[in-house]
C-alpha cells in the first residue's frame, strides 16, 4: 500500500500540473490540436492511476480543456470519483468538474445522490457549500427529488453561509420538482425575517422569482415585503423586493397607492441608477390599473428624466425601453417624443434601432401612420445590410395591418407602398409583401379595383422584378399579382394586355409554384376576356384570343415542373375544346365562366383548431380495423399525391344550399353580435368605389426604363400623403361647422354640453368606405385565449397555492434508513393556515361614492351579514351605463382567517329588475364571482340589471354561496343580502345652463311637487353640496340662499329643483316629467336631509 | 441569469458559467453566436443585445468582455453591476487582476464566482463576506495540500 503511494507521488512530479497544460498550449499554438490530443492521452493514463490526488490534477485540466471546447464527457465517472474524495482540495475540483459539464443527459448523475447527501451534511460547512454550488447547475428532477428533504433541513443550519446556499439552491429545486414548493413554502417564508442578511436577501431572491411567474399566489406576502422595502437599504434586495411588487400591483389596485410614496422617496434619495430604473419600471407597471391625475404627470417627468440621459448609448436603451411600457398606458406622452424616437433609427447601434422600431409600432394612430410609413420607406432606402433592411420591411407591415389595418384610412395608399417595397433588392421578405397584397385585396372590397390595376402594372414589368435571379425573394409578390389579378378580372381594364403579359416566355424562368399560379389564373382571365368579347358580339377577338393562349401555352406544359406542366396541359386541352366549339359557333363563355365562379372567403388562421369536436365523435377510436402491414404498403403509392391534390380542391366547397346557408349566416352574425373583438362590417351599402375621391388624382409618373429599380407607372405613396392630408383637412372643416351648428341645436334643446372639441382618432374617417371582411370561423368556434400559452412553460407548474393546509400525501420524501435525526416532517413545523379559532365579527362599511371615467357611479347599499363564523364586507356600488341597465360594482372583503372559493352571486329578480346571466341559464343560477379570496383579501366583481321603470325605488333580495376552505376542511356557507336600488341612483349628474334650465321650466310639461324641512342645522353651502353628492343634482344657478337644480335620470327625465333656505327650515320645489319618479326623489331627500 | 461567458478580446472563451442545464453541442452553438456578435459590436454602443428571447448584458474590462444573458423582465442595469462586482472581487482577490491571472487559475476565478452567485442569483453582496469565504476554503485547501506533501514525502523518505 506505502509503495503504491510512493509510486504515485514519484509519478506525480513528472505529471503536467494545470499551469504547464495552459503555458504548454500557449507555447504550441501552431499545432494546438495535436499538442491537446497528446495531453488527453496523458490524462487518460492519469486517470488509470489509484492516486486520488493524480485524479484531482487530471480532471482539473479536463475542465479547463472543456472549456476550451473538448468533448470530456467520458470522464465522468472520474469526475464523481474525484467528487467523493474526502479532501477538501479535491472535492472543490471534482464539483466544479461536475457543474461544468453535467447536464440532464449525463447518465452517471444518478450515482452521484448519496455522495451529495453525504457532503450536505458534512460537518464542514466548506464541504457542505460546495456540494450546493455545484447542485445548482446539474440538479436533475431525480435529484430534486430526492434530495429535496435534505436541502430543506439546511435552511434551518446554524451557519448562514449553508443557511443562504441552501434557500438560494431551493428556487432550482422547485423548478426541476415542483411538489416541493408546498411543504418548503413555510421555512422560506420564516427566512424572510433571517436575522442574517444574506440569508434574508437570499429568500427575497427566491420569492421574488417565483411570485413573478406567478403572482397572484404570493399576494398575501405583500404587507411582509412592504415592510422588508420600507426598513432595507440593501439596493440588490429593494430591487427584487420593487420588481415583485410591479408584479403584485396589478392584482391588487390598492397596492398601487400605498406604493406611490416609499417609490417616489426612493427614486428622489437613491444614486443608483439600477435602482432608479427598477422604480421607474414598477410605477409605469403600477400605472396599468390606477391612473389618476397626479401619477400621470409623475410617471411623464421620469419619462422626461430618462430622455433627459439620452446621451449614454446605453441609457438611451433603457431610456427607450421604458417608453415601450409607458407608451401601452399613456401614448400621448410618448408620442410626443416621436421626433426623437425617429431619430433613434440613425443610430449606428442596431439594438437602440430595434427598440426605436418597436416604439414606433406601438405609436402608430390614424393620424400619424402615413408620416410614420414615409419616413420609414427613407430610412429603408438609406440602409446598410440586408437584415437591418428587412427588419424594417417586416415592422412596415407590421404597424400597417396590426389590429386588423386599424390606422389605414386610405388602402390605395398601403397597396402604393407595398408596391413600393417590391423594388428592395434582395430582401427575404417577398412572400410577406405577396401575403399582405393578397389579404388586402380579399378582405378590403372597395380597394379590389385599384389592387387589380396595380397588379396588372407589376406584372406588365415582371422582367424588372424577376430580372435578377437572386433577388428570387421578391419575384413571390408575382404570385400575389397573378393571383389578384386572376380572381378579381372583372376589374381589369386592359385585361389582353395583362393575359399577354401572363404569357410572355420570360415566365418560365420563374421558380415552378409561381408558374403554377399563372397558369392557374391565366385561365380565369381568359373566361372574364371570353365573356366580355361574347357579349360584345366580337366573335373573331373571342377566337384570336383562344388562338392567343394555345400558341403560348405548350411553353407551360414542357415544363419541369410537374404542377406547372400538369396545370398547362389540362388547361390546353380545355382550351383546345372551346376552341372547337367556337368555331361551330357556339356560345362558350357562359360555361367557362361557371368554372370560376363563387366568392372566396378567407378562413382564419385558427378556423380549423376551433371547429368543436361533434357530441358523441371520438377521434381516437379506429373508424375501421387498422390495416395489417402487408396492405398499408399496397396502398401508399395512391397517396403520394394527396396532400397536393387538396391544396388545389380545397378553396371551393361543396354547394351548400340556401336554406343551411341562411341559418348558417344567422347563427354566425348572432355570435359576432356577442363577441366584442369583432369588427363589425359597417350595415351601410357599401358606397361605389368611382364615388371615392382621389382616384382621377391618381398620379401617373412618367415611363423612365433607364433607371430599372423604379417600376414605371406607379403612382407614388408620397402623393397619397399630400391628398390625405387634405382630405382630412377639409373634413375637419366641415365637421367644425356641423359642430357649430349641433351646438347651437343643444342650447335650444337644452340638452346637456358635449365636451371641448378636439381632433381626436375617431375623427378621422377612412377615405374609402371600407368593409373590411372578417376572416370565416368555423359555426360554433369555440372562444378559447389557450391557443397561445406555452404548454412547455417550466414555471406553470410552480402555479400553486400556498395557501392550501398541507396534506399528509404532500410530503418530501425521506430517506428513513440515513440521517433520520436530522428530518423533520414540513407540515408539522408550520401549518400554513394558522389555527385560530377567533371568530370573525360583524362589520359595517360606509357608503363610498367614487366617480370612474364619465359615467356617475352611485352607491346602493353596504349589506353585511353575520351569517355563521365568516364575515364578509360588502360595499355595493351601482353604476350607470345605458338607459335601461345598471352595473352594480361589489366589494367582496374577506373578513375572515378561512380561504374562501366557489362564490355565486343571486338575486332573486323581481317584475321590474332582473339581473343579467349569461344566456341560456334560469333564474335560479346564480353567477360565479371570478376568483377566490385568500383571508384578508378583497376584490371587486361587476354585475349588470336590467330595469324597466326607473320611477321607483327598488330592494332586491339576494344570496351569496360559497365554500369556506380552513384546515378542518371545507364547508358550504351562505350569506343573504339585499340591494337596493333608490331612485337616485338612476340619476346622472348632468350640467345645465341657466337659460337652457328656465326655458325648461316655461315648456309646462313638467310636474310639480314640493317638500318642507324644518330644524335643518347645516349651512345651506353643505346642504347644497349633501344634495349634489347623495343625489346627483348639480347646482345651476345661486343666488344667496335659493338654489336651482338639476339633474336626468338615465331614460331621459328632466329633474328641476328650487331649494330655499330660511333660517332652519328649508323647502325644495321639484318639477319633473314624471310625478312618481319626483314624489319618490323627494322622500329620498328628506331623508338624508333630516339627518343632517 | 441563464449563464456568463468571459472571453477575450480574440474570441478566447476564458469562463463559463451555466444555471441552465444544456448540452455541451448547444453550449458551444450559443457561445461561438455570442463571441462573434458581441465582439463585431463598437465600443461606443450600448451594453446590451437582444438575442434570441434573451437579453445579453455585457461590459469591457481591459481585454476580457464579460457577458451574462438575462431574461426579458430581468434588470438591466443590476447585471451590469454584478458584472461590476464580480470585476472587483476578482481585483481584490488577485490583486489587480489581469487576463494572465485568469487563464492559470481559471478554478480560482470559478470558486468566486461562485461564492457570488449560486444558481444565477446573486447570493452575497457583500464583498467582504464573499473573499472571507474563498479565503477560509483556500486555507483548508492549503493545510491539506501541505498535509499531504508532507505524507507523501515522509513516505518517499520511508521508501
Amino acid at each position: 500500500m506505502a509503495l503504491k503511494m510512493v509510486k504515485g507521488s514519484i509519478d506525480r512530479m513528472f505529471d503536467k500540473n494545470l499551469q504547464d497544460l495552459v503555458r504548454g498550449i500557449r507555447n504550441h499554438k501552431e499545432d494546438e490540436a495535436k499538442y491537446i490530443s497528446q495531453c488527453i492521452d496523458e490524462i487518460k493514463q492519469e486517470l488509470k492511476q489509484d492516486n486520488i490526488a493524480v485524479k484531482a490534477n487530471a480532471v482539473c485540466k479536463l475542465t479547463y480543456l472543456q472549456m476550451l471546447g473538448y468533448d470530456i464527457s467520458w470522464a465522468a465517472f472520474n469526475i464523481i470519483e474525484v467528487m467523493s474524495a474526502s479532501k477538501f482540495t479535491f472535492k472543490r475540483i471534482g464539483y466544479l468538474a461536475a457543474s461544468q459539464c453535467f447536464h440532464e443527459g449525463t447518465d452517471v448523475i444518478m450515482l452521484t445522490t448519496n455522495q451529495i447527501r453525504k457532503d450536505l451534511s458534512s460537518p464542514n460547512q466548506y464541504d457542505t457549500g460546495v456540494a450546493l454550488t455545484g447542485l445548482s447547475c446539474f440538479v436533475t428532477p431525480d435529484l430534486a427529488r430526492d434530495l429535496a428533504n435534505d436541502i430543506m433541513t439546511l435552511m434551518s443550519h446554524t451557519k448562514p453561509y449553508i443557511r443562504k446556499k441552501a434557500v438560494l439552491i431551493m428556487y432550482k429545486v422547485f423548478l426541476k420538482y415542483p411538489e416541493s414548493l408546498r411543504p418548503a413554502f413555510p421555512r422560506l417564508k420564516e427566512k424572510l425575517e433571517d436575522p442574517d442578511p444574506g440569508v434574508q436577501s437570499a429568500a427575497v431572491n427566491v420569492i421574488c422569482e417565483l411570485a413573478r411567474r406567478n403572482p397572484k399566489n404570493y399576494l398575501s406576502l405583500a404587507p411582509l415585503f412592504f415592510k422588508l422595502m420600507t426598513s432595507s437599504t440593501n439596493n440588490w434586495v429593494l430591487i427584487k423586493i420593487i420588481k415583485l411588487f410591479g408584479a403584485l400591483t396589478p392584482l391588487e389596485p390598492r397596492l398601487g397607492k400605498k406604493l406611490i410614496e416609499p417609490l417616489t422617496n426612493l427614486i428622489h434619495s437613491t444614486s443608483a441608477m439600477s435602482l432608479l430604473y427598477e422604480c421607474v419600471n414598477t410605477v409605469i407597471s403600477a400605472h396599468l390599473k390606477i391612473p389618476c391625475a397626479c401619477k400621470k404627470q409623475y410617471s411623464v417627468s421620469i419619462c422626461g428624466k430618462i430622455l433627459f440621459c439620452l446621451f449614454s448609448p446605453t441609457v438611451k436603451y433603457l431610456g427607450l425601453l421604458a417608453m415601450s411600457k409607458i407608451l401601452k398606458t399613456h401614448p400621448k406622452s410618448v408620442q410626443s417624443h416621436k421626433d426623437l424616437i425617429l431619430q433613434c433609427l440613425d443610430d449606428k447601434d442596431e439594438s437602440i434601432r430595434l427598440r426605436a422600431l418597436d416604439l414606433l409600432y406601438g405609436m402608430v394612430s390614424k393620424k400619424n401612420l402615413m408620416e410614420i410609413v414615409k419616413k420609414l420607406m427613407i430610412h429603408v432606402d438609406k440602409a446598410e445590410g440586408t437584415t437591418y433592411r428587412d427588419e424594417l420591411l417586416t415592422k412596415i407591415i407590421d404597424i400597417c395591418s396590426q389590429s386588423n389595418y386599424q390606422y389605414i384610412t386610405n388602402f390605395e395608399w398601403y397597396i402604393s407602398i407595398l408596391v413600393e417595397l417590391t423594388r428592395l433588392e434582395g430582401t427575404r421578405h417577398g412572400h410577406l409583401i405577396a401575403a399582405q397584397m393578397l389579404d388586402v385585396a380579399i378582405r378590403v372590397k372597395a380597394i379590389r379595383k385599384f389592387a387589380v390595376s396595380q397588379m396588372a402594372m407589376l406584372l406588365d414589368n415582371a422582367h424588372l422584378i424577376a430580372s435578377n435571379t437572386q433577388r428570387n425573394g421578391i419575384c413571390e409578390v408575382l404570385y400575389a399579382a397573378a393571383w389578384i389579378c386572376g380572381e378579381f378580372s372583372e376589374h381589369l381594364e386592359e385585361s389582353n394586355q395583362t393575359l399577354e403579359a401572363m404569357l410572355r416566355p420570360k415566365v418560365t424562368t420563374l421558380p415552378g409554384h409561381i408558374q403554377a399560379v399563372y397558369v392557374q389564373n391565366m385561365v380565369k382571365l381568359y373566361a372574364s376576356i371570353l365573356q366580355q368579347k361574347e357579349q360584345a358580339g366580337e366573335k373573331e377577338a373571342a377566337q384570336e384570343i383562344t388562338q392567343l393562349m394555345i400558341d403560348r401555352l405548350p411553353q407551360f406544359v414542357q415544363s419541369a415542373d410537374l404542377e406547372v406542366q400538369e396545370r398547362a396541359s389540362c388547361i390546353l386541352q380545355l382550351i383546345k375544346y372551346i376552341q372547337k366549339l367556337q368555331i361551330k359557333e357556339v356560345p362558350v363563355a357562359e360555361e367557362v365562366i361557371a368554372l370560376f365562379a363563387g366568392e372566396l372567403n378567407p378562413v382564419a388562421p385558427k378556423a380549423q383548431k376551433k371547429v368543436p369536436v361533434p357530441e358523441g365523435l371520438d377521434l381516437d377510436v379506429w373508424i375501421n380495423e387498422p390495416p395489417s402491414d402487408s396492405e398499408s404498403e399496397d396502398e401508399k403509392p395512391k397517396t403520394i399525391f394527396h396532400d397536393e391534390e387538396q391544396r388545389h380542391s380545397r378553396h371551393r366547397q361543396p354547394e351548400i344550399d340556401e336554406e343551411e346557408l341562411a341559418r348558417r349566416r344567422e347563427v354566425r352574425k348572432q355570435e359576432q353580435a356577442n363577441n366584442p373583438f369583432y369588427i363589425k362590417s359597417s350595415p351601410s351599402p357599401q358606397k361605389q368605389y368611382q364615388d371615392t375621391p382621389g382616384v382621377e388624382h391618381i398620379p401617373v409618373v412618367q415611363i423612365d426604363l433607364s433607371v430599372p429599380l423604379k417600376v414605371p407607372g406607379m403612382p407614388m405613396s408620397d402623393q397619397y400623403v399630400k391628398l390625405e392630408e387634405e382630405r382630412r383637412h377639409k373634413q375637419k372643416l366641415e365637421k367644425d361647422k356641423k359642430k357649430k351648428k349641433q351646438k347651437k341645436e343643444k342650447r335650444g334643446k337644452h340638452r346637456r354640453h358635449n365636451s371641448l372639441h378636439t381632433e381626436s382618432e375617431e375623427d378621422i374617417a377612412p377615405a374609402q368606405h371600407v368593409d373590411i371582411i372578417t376572416e370565416e370561423m368555423p359555426e360554433n368556434a369555440l372562444p378559447s385565449d389557450e391557443d397561445d400559452k406555452d404548454p412547455n412553460d417550466p414555471y406553470k407548474a410552480l402555479d400553486i397555492d400556498l395557501d392550501k393546509p398541507l396534506a399528509d400525501s404532500e410530503k418530501l420524501p425521506v430517506q428513513r434508513h440515513r440521517n433520520a435525526e436530522n428530518l423533520k416532517l414540513p407540515d408539522t413545523e408550520t401549518p400554513l393556515v394558522g389555527k385560530k379559532s377567533k371568530k370573525p365579527k360583524k362589520k359595517e362599511k360606509k357608503h363610498k361614492e367614487r366617480e370612474r371615467e364619465k359615467e356617475k357611479k352611485k352607491e346602493i347599499e353596504k349589506k353585511v351579514t353575520e351569517e355563521g363564523k365568516k364575515v364578509i364586507t360588502y360595499d355595493i356600488q351601482g353604476n350607470l351605463q345605458n338607459d335601461s341597465q345598471v352595473t352594480v360594482s361589489v366589494i367582496f372583503e374577506n373578513k375572515s382567517t378561512s380561504f374562501l372559493k366557489s362564490m355565486e352571486l343571486n338575486v332573486l329578480d323581481s317584475l321590474n329588475a332582473k339581473m343579467l346571466r349569461p344566456e341560456g341559464s334560469s333564474v335560479h343560477d346564480g353567477i360565479p364571482v371570478p376568483f377566490q379570496l385568500p383571508p384578508g383579501i378583497s376584490n371587486e366583481a361587476q354585475f349588470v340589471f336590467t330595469l324597466q321603470s326607473i320611477v321607483m325605488a327598488q330592494k332586491l333580495k339576494g344570496t351569496l354561496s360559497f365554500i369556506v376552505k380552513n384546515d378542518d376542511g371545507s364547508t358550504h356557507e351562505k350569506l343573504d343580502f339585499k340591494l337596493h336600488f333608490s331612485c337616485a341612483s338612476y340619476l346622472i349628474t348632468t350640467p345645465c345652463y341657466s337659460d337652457a334650465f328656465a326655458k325648461l321650466l316655461e315648456s309646462g310639461d313638467l310636474h310639480m311637487s314640493s317638500i318642507k324641512l324644518d330644524g335643518i342645522s347645516i349651512s345651506f353651502q353643505h346642504l347644497l353640496a349633501k344634495i349634489c353628492f347623495y343625489h346627483h343634482f348639480s347646482v345651476v344657478e345661486r343666488v344667496d340662499s335659493c338654489a336651482s337644480m338639476y339633474s336626468r335620470s338615465i331614460q331621459g327625465h328632466h329633474v328641476c329643483l328650487l331649494v330655499k333656505k330660511v333660517s332652519n327650515s328649508v323647502s325644495v320645489d321639484g318639477k319633473c316629467n314624471d310625478s312618481t319618479l319626483l314624489s319618490n326623489l323627494l322622500d329620498e331627500m328628506k331623508e338624508t336631509l333630516s339627518k343632517c | 441569469m441563464q449563464f456568463m461567458l468571459l472571453f477575450s478580446r480574440q474570441g478566447k472563451l476564458r469562463l463559463q458559467k451555466w444555471y441552465v442545464p444544456l448540452s455541451d453541442k448547444e453550449k458551444k452553438k450559443i457561445t461561438r453566436e455570442l463571441v462573434q456578435t458581441v465582439l463585431a459590436r463598437k465600443p461606443k454602443m450600448c451594453s446590451f443585445l437582444e438575442w434570441r428571447d434573451l437579453k445579453i448584458v455585457y461590459k469591457r474590462y481591459a481585454s476580457l468582455y464579460f457577458c451574462c444573458a438575462i431574461e426579458d423582465q430581468d434588470n438591466e442595469l443590476i447585471t451590469l453591476e454584478i458584472i461590476h462586482r464580480y470585476v472587483e472581487l476578482l481585483d481584490k482577490y488577485f490583486g489587480s487582476v489581469c487576463e494572465l491571472d485568469i487563464i492559470f487559475n481559471f478554478e480560482k476565478a470559478y470558486f468566486i464566482l461562485d461564492e457570488f452567485l449560486l444558481g444565477g442569483e446573486v447570493q452575497e453582496t457583500s464583498k467582504k463576506n464573499v473573499l472571507k469565504a474563498i479565503e477560509q476554503a483556500d486555507l483548508l485547501q492549503e493545510v491539506s495540500k501541505w498535509y499531504f506533501s508532507c505524507l507523501s514525502n515522509s513516505m518517499l523518505c520511508s521508501g
